[in-house]
């Protein structure tokens, strides 16, 4: 039963649109996904590799301004994005790496905090090339209507989830671990930790821009504010993961059903809606605390609680 | 035949010097123990070997391959396992993936690399274990664990930093006779660290004695005992002959 | 002349806010070096300082540099609170991420500043004190000067009064018992353990002190700057550039670096333009990384041990 639940919330997912659900909640969910396979493209790295980033902000951001220039510079339609991101983000991948990954655990997350904030710089500064604060906006919607684009982020959404299990099922997973459960060791083991902190530092780049690649097709307008900010992308991204559990193939997901709600919630409330920074800030050391390991990780330990009152 | 040499080597650290001039030969086939009070550049000598550290001056020879400044996983691949001092399993993994991670550098599949880990789990009498997750294993499971790690690389050589240390007689017992059978059955030439003197004179075909950094004494386990410069190294402890 | 006068303008100015920088890093530096711990809320703390600073100057008429002696001992003891009651239990707490108390840090962040936003609205606020627009002009000493040099008043006092304070903590640091036992846990936890150090005491301590120098800096920036809720994040910046161009952890290398930063962000304000400081701040940070990871005081210590 249990190995088939993927497949049935799948197929469930499949007939959402058919429920006539309001424009308002498609677009939650719509924002649900798109957060799932950022939080997925940032668990490679951080959850199973053990390299904590801060700024994933950095490829969303590149991520959605590949198929914005596109648009922009080239007058051709901002979803070529999706497959030359690819390429774009490899190269941004390689560059981050060979500066960051040099370093270990606290500092390599200040020098990728860094580096996002030098991508949001760079956007505001070189106006020629990114339209500075202006932003870019695409003036003709491919539909109005939210399916098709559901659909075609469910598919990587789905994607992406497949991807993951496959490459933690295969060698490249277990060294991933071995990376990031004592570096020196798996070293001596034979594991090239560079090339493979590389490889995956490239996959979580390349998944969390075709996120960002989407959203420009999906909003219709960023500027750098939006694609490059540290709170709100990167810290949030660390949030979403941590909430679900990092290192767990649900964790990312749950973790952003969670946060987009809350998010959502908060928003339409009169007063608090302005604190919701607060109230997330507070979120995050609550976790910290007490729930370390999200909530697919510390499972067991959420649902003690529950179990006593039965046992008494 | 020399598997790996040692050749003129000095490491220092700042102003400490941990190696000077040191200089030994690793013959294929045989034991040889590394012995010498704390502080004496044992492990230093180890992680030169193995690639962790680049020597000041001096080199390393991998039969007659200068491997002095390679990185620890091309040494590894080259044929040189290592276990470390304080054991570092996979903690939240299972006994059997922690070998199946390092049992990939040489296979092809992972069908291959697991009949490999079921091979090694056996040779180092963990196969009941191995669902069990490392973080609960006691601690000499957790040292032969260390051992089966380094073996599922299939090494030529292999460097055991002080796989003895903690253990009780009986798994002491157990110990001895997979570090045995490593060199029996799987032909496996071995470097030992020791600090147990009983089980390095026991096992070992020939030791070298290191005091401040510097070989004081090399020779069989008998010659060792009886020299004078060993036993005041050691200040006054008697070694039976 | 003209060039010249312009470029030692620019030194003066540099170097006047490199002292500043230096405090604010100082602090960093050493939460860093005794407790390992990266505090990413370490600007915010300053924003704090200063918005105590700005109200005890409107409302009490307080001179924001005397107000130094209120707000610190305020955030001393702030310190000491979350040191105790948030920091030390997110180094006990079991996750598969090691990074929990970065992460603390960063939600406290993200609290401080919202909050402040909350209550005291985005608008910016100065403290428009009497001599804030006084310097002392080269002219007026050196009648025949051939080039004209001045000091800004307040930048002049704040910079004296980062001077001072960095001398009393040195002294703290090198002659007092507590200093010590700082230094030594810095070095060596093992160590401090055994030699009978509190070393829960000490942290906290060390927490206290972190925050009293970035508040002391908070004040003393306030009648040169203005103020407004999201302000910390650019000073954590700068703290932790700082920490990298000096070495992790490293005081003497806090102290230097923050010079070469503040004559670094002067140069590139006069002559690039001012729109680049910040992509400047982060280029030397990514320089200092590639090309000399171990900061300033890998410098020094190679050099000593050379002697």
């Amino acid at each position: 039963m249990k190995k088939f639940l993927p497949l049935i919330i799948f197929v469930l997912l499949l007939g959402l649109p058919f429920l006539g659900l309001s424009t308002y909640l498609m677009h939650v969910v719509i924002l649900v996904l798109i957060w799932s396979v950022i939080g997925m493209g940032w668990n490679i790295l951080g959850g199973y590799t053990g390299q904590v980033s801060f700024g994933h902000a950095a490829f969303f951001g590149v991520g959605a301004y590949t198929s914005g220039i596109l648009y922009q510079s080239m007058g051709i339609s901002a979803w070529w994005g999706l497959p030359v991101c690819i390429v774009v983000l490899l190269a941004l991948s390689l560059v981050i790496g060979f500066i960051c990954l040099r370093l270990r655990g606290a500092y390599f997350a200040l020098s990728t905090l860094a580096l996002g904030e030098i991508c949001r710089v760079a956007a505001e500064n070189l106006v020629q090339f990114t339209q500075g604060n202006m932003g870019i906006m695409i003036r003709e919607r491919t539909w109005v209507d939210k399916t098709w684009f559901f659909y075609i982020i469910l598919f990587i959404t789905v994607g992406s989830y497949i991807l993951i299990k496959k490459v933690m099922e295969s060698k490249l997973g277990y060294y991933f671990v071995a990376i990031r459960e004592d570096q020196d060791a798996a070293e001596s083991l034979g594991i090239d930790t560079t090339f493979y902190k590389t490889i995956s530092l490239c996959l979580s780049g390349v998944m969390t821009g075709i996120a960002g690649a989407f959203y420009m097709n999906y909003m219709g307008y960023i500027d750098p504010s939006i694609a490059f900010p540290l709170y709100d992308i990167s810290i949030v991204t660390v949030m979403v993961v941590m909430v679900g559990g990092a290192a767990t193939y649900w964790g990312p997901i749950i973790g952003a059903v969670i946060m987009v709600f809350l998010a959502e919630e908060i928003r339409s409330l009169p007063y608090i809606g302005a604190a919701h920074q607060t109230i997330f800030g507070i979120i995050l050391i609550l976790i910290i605390l007490y729930l370390p390991n999200g909530i697919v990780g510390d499972f067991r330990k959420l649902m003690k609680p529950f179990m006593k009152k039965r046992g008494a | 035949m020399s598997l790996i040499e040692v050749k003129n080597v000095t490491k220092k650290f700042g102003g400490l010097t941990a190696m000077k001039d040191l200089s030994f030969v690793l013959n294929k086939g045989e034991i040889l123990g590394l012995i010498g009070p704390n502080g004496s550049g044992k492990t230093t000598t180890f992680n030169v070997i193995n690639g962790f550290y680049s020597p000041t001056s001096g080199d390393v020879y991998l039969r007659t391959q200068k491997v002095t400044h390679l990185k620890p996983h091309v040494l590894c691949k080259l044929g040189v396992a290592r276990t470390f001092q304080v054991v570092r399993p996979l903690q939240r993994m299972t006994v059997f993936d922690n070998v199946l991670a390092s049992a990939f550098i040489r296979t092809k599949t992972k069908a291959e690399a697991e009949a490999l880990v079921i091979e090694v789990l056996n040779f180092t009498n963990l196969y009941e274990d191995r669902a069990i997750i490392s973080k609960g294993l006691p601690l000499g499971k957790r040292k032969r664990l260390e051992i089966a790690r380094a073996l599922a690389t299939q090494p030529e050589v292999i460097l055991l930093d002080e796989s003895f240390a903690g253990l009780n007689p009986t798994e002491i017992n157990e110990q001895i006779e997979i570090v045995n059978k490593i060199r029996t059955q799987r032909g496996i030439t071995i470097l030992i660290i020791e600090h147990h003197m009983k089980v390095i004179m026991s096992i070992s075909d020939r030791i070298v004695v290191l005091n401040y950094g510097q070989k004081i004494a090399e020779g069989t386990p008998g010659e060792i005992g009886r020299n004078p410069v060993v036993i005041e190294a050691y200040l006054g402890e008697e070694v039976c002959a | 002349m003209a060039q010249l006068e312009l470029f030692l303008q620019t030194i003066i100015s540099g170097f006047l806010l490199g002292g500043l920088y230096g405090l604010i890093a100082l602090g960093m530096a050493l939460i860093m070096g005794v407790m390992r711990v990266i505090n990413l809320a370490h600007g915010d703390f300053m924003m704090i300082a200063m918005y105590i600073s700005y109200w005890l100057f409107t409302i009490l008429g307080i001179d924001p540099y005397l107000s130094v002696f209120i707000a610190a001992p305020v955030l001393f003891l702030f310190g000491l609170v979350i040191q105790k009651y948030l920091m030390t239990p997110v180094m006990k707490v079991e996750s598969i991420l090691p990074h929990n108390q970065v992460i603390m840090t960063v939600g406290l962040a993200m609290v401080f500043s919202n909050l402040a936003t909350v209550f005291f609205t985005g608008n910016y606020r100065s403290t428009p004190v009497s001599y804030a627009s006084s310097a002392w002009y080269l002219t007026d000493y050196w009648k025949g000067a051939p080039i004209e040099l001045s000091l800004s008043m307040p930048w002049t006092l704040s910079f004296f009064m980062a001077v001072l304070i960095t001398i009393a903590l040195w002294i703290f640091l090198m002659k007092t018992d507590m200093g010590k036992s700082i230094r030594a846990t810095a070095q060596d936890l093992d160590a401090a353990l055994l030699m009978g150090v509190n070393v829960n005491w000490v942290r906290m301590v060390t927490f206290g002190i972190g925050l009293v120098l970035v508040a002391a800096a908070g004040c003393v920036f306030l009648p040169i700057y203005y103020l407004y809720p999201s302000l910390g994040k650019q000073f954590t910046n700068v703290g932790f550039v700082i920490t990298v161009i000096g070495g992790m952890g490293s005081t003497h290398g806090a102290v230097i670096g923050g010079l070469i930063l503040g004559l670094f962000e002067s140069m590139t304000a006069t002559y690039i333009g001012m729109g680049w400081a910040p992509a400047g701040r982060f280029g030397i940070f990514v320089a200092a990384l590639v090309f000399l990871p171990g900061g300033i005081a890998s410098l020094l210590r190679k050099r000593r041990l050379e002697e």
